[in-house]
């Protein structure tokens, strides 16, 4: 933080300035984050007629039955697979595409150029970057049949395209940017001379790894892994879509539930997502301050 | 990115011999692995999209893979024309004038925020954590809340009331982050010049901080927008009757089988390229205008 441009204020009248300029983004959050969560919540204690209908009240049969059901473990299980599998590719990539940007390219402009690069489908749109892999891996898609034109395979690969794999694959293709863009912010701010000063008492490339860059990348990291995971743990469509239906993720059951119109059980199962969620989100912001992080 | 974007002209190293890449003479192994890597990564990232962006543009016989059949504009004409392929340009029109409201909103009231977060005051963690909650938290789940809350309000749930809610839950938190990149690199001593000379406060963030950060609020725009534009999982269950585009693209994605849904992609990432690069371009050039008045 900076210090205040105005520091004769008040403590009173800086506290009012402050929630003077926020209270716009506190009247969109309330009823469009608090207000919604709030509401789930109350849903998943409700009853329900099973055709939409609730009564509103207190039970915890949707817990029980969501905590009961085998199908809840084998749904998070498959979620957290998804998960580390993602956060480990994006993460490796993320880290070293960065490291290059940071640490190899000579020119600044050619930097930014290329960082820019990697950026840009960031804005595009998610939905169809996923289905652009449809006419590669598909069972005569572009690599079926180089393999085959090449006569590594006989038999078109069926396990490219909806399977597990191709999930894999659609998710770090759309998130390995939010590795990139938080690991390259932090790896621009370290000194260059404190490298050379490494170099010069004796460090090989693999201390100045171990002992400056990593420890030095870690905020940037955090920040990467807490939008990766969030993502992937949220997310559905592209297990729907991806896995052509023979996979399911938390959300993805969820989305089923709601389908059906079973509000209360797919709530109770979305406050239990949200637990783990926030659970492993602070497990990270321990060891980061974010908001120093960021507005350093 | 933006604030990378900002960092540029001040960031320049100094020729340097001793350091992992040094800029001067030959380069290490290391640079031949990673620019492999980073090639790789980018090829990855753009071929698929532009595997779909050549498939739209076969004729009538072409299906979903290579090879290529024929050429022409058929499945663009189709994707207009078509009843059985939905309310294209409908969800088109809705999701352009969405996103506009959505930019417009998200940069207002970033900018406040990003005013507000400059000083500590009562509670600002709590609107902080806020804002990272409605960040992380499950699209889906946040868009079924606002739409069981929307009903038991008794309010019709639509595009431009809460779809249009759910996605700035969505928007204002980037919107937030962008700006407090770039308020960072703000220096307080011109707004401490401005009110030296007698400014109000409305004066210096009129005169002096609009100007100045300029640059940044085009960022937080191009979020604005893109992010809108390409919002799923939130609008899902908050844009009531009328499908905005990317729900659009949903619904193709699982039931139309022909290079219309390709063609679809094309021409909806031709509108992101072009905000994009509206975006991007305008940076430059308020970047450069600024350059030059300096010098001169």
């Amino acid at each position: 933080m900076q210090p205040s441009p105005s520091q004769n204020l008040s403590p009173s009248r800086s506290n009012l300035a402050g929630w003077l300029y926020v209270s716009p983004l506190v009247l969109v959050l309330v009823p469009f984050f608090v207000a919604p969560i709030l509401v789930v919540l109350a849903a998943s204690f409700f009853a329900t007629d099973g055709f939409g209908g609730l009564t509103p009240g207190f039970t915890l049969v949707s817990y029980v039955e969501v905590l009961h059901s085998a199908l809840t473990l084998k749904l998070y299980l498959a979620t957290i697979k998804f998960t580390v599998l993602t956060w480990v590719f994006t993460l490796v990539i993320g880290f070293f595409v960065a490291y290059f940007l940071v640490f190899h390219v000579r020119n600044q402009l050619l930097a930014i150029g290329l960082f820019l690069l990697c950026t840009v489908p960031f804005w595009t749109s998610n939905i169809i970057r996923m289905i652009s892999w449809i006419p590669l891996l598909g069972k005569e898609g572009l690599i079926n049949q180089a393999l085959l034109g090449i006569g590594v395979i006989r038999q078109p690969l069926e396990v490219l395209l909806f399977s597990d794999l191709a999930v894999v694959i659609a998710y770090v293709h759309q998130l390995t940017i939010f590795m990139i863009v938080p690991i390259f912010n932090s790896m621009a701010r370290i000194d260059k001379k404190l490298i050379e000063a490494a170099i010069d008492a004796g460090a090989s490339r693999f201390d100045i790894m171990r002992l400056i860059v990593v420890p030095m990348s870690k905020s940037g990291i955090a920040l990467g892994t807490i939008f990766v995971v969030s993502i992937v743990m949220g997310d559905f469509f592209v297990v729907k879509v991806m896995s052509g239906g023979g996979s399911a993720s938390v959300v993805s059951a969820f989305y089923e539930d709601v389908g059906v119109l079973q509000y209360p059980t797919a709530a109770a199962s979305a406050v239990l997502l949200t637990l783990v969620l926030v659970a492993i989100v602070s497990l990270i912001l321990r060891t980061v301050d974010i908001r120093q992080e960021i507005t350093r | 990115m933006s604030a990378v974007l900002a960092e540029m002209p001040e960031a320049v190293a100094p020729a340097t011999t001793k350091a992992i890449a040094p800029s001067k003479g030959g380069r290490p192994w290391t640079f031949y692995v990673l620019a492999s890597l980073f090639a790789a990564y980018v090829i990855a990232l753009y071929g698929p999209m532009f595997c779909i962006y050549i498939l739209s543009f076969q004729d009538i016989r072409g299906g979903l893979v290579f090879p290529m059949k024929g050429h022409s504009l058929h499945w663009f004409v189709d994707l207009f024309t078509q009843v059985r392929t939905g309310d294209v340009k409908g969800s088109f029109d809705r999701s352009i004038k969405l996103a506009v409201i959505v930019t417009v909103i998200t940069v207002v009231v970033s900018f406040l925020a990003g005013l507000g977060f400059r000083k500590r005051f009562r509670g600002d963690t709590v609107v902080f954590y806020m804002m990272i909650g409605s960040l992380v938290a499950p699209g889906l789940v946040l868009g079924l809340g606002t739409g069981l809350l929307f009903q038991a309000l008794g309010l019709n749930a639509s595009w431009y009331s809460s779809a249009l809610g759910a996605q700035l839950s969505w928007t204002l938190p980037f919107g937030v982050l962008v700006m407090f990149a770039v308020m960072s690199r703000f220096n307080h001593v011109w707004e401490e010049a401005a009110y030296d000379l007698g400014a109000s406060r409305w004066q210096s963030i009129r005169l002096v901080m609009i100007p100045v950060l300029a640059p940044g609020l085009v960022a937080v725009a191009l979020f604005g927008f893109t992010l809108s534009y390409d919002e799923f999982a939130r609008s899902l269950q908050t844009a009531g009757s009328l499908n905005t585009l990317p729900l659009e693209i949903w619904s193709m994605t699982l039931n139309v089988t022909s290079p219309s849904l390709y063609a679809l992609g094309t021409v909806t990432t031709i509108v992101s390229f072009i905000v994009i690069g509206a975006s991007l371009g305008s940076i430059v050039l308020i970047q450069k205008k600024r350059g030059s008045s300096a010098k001169g």
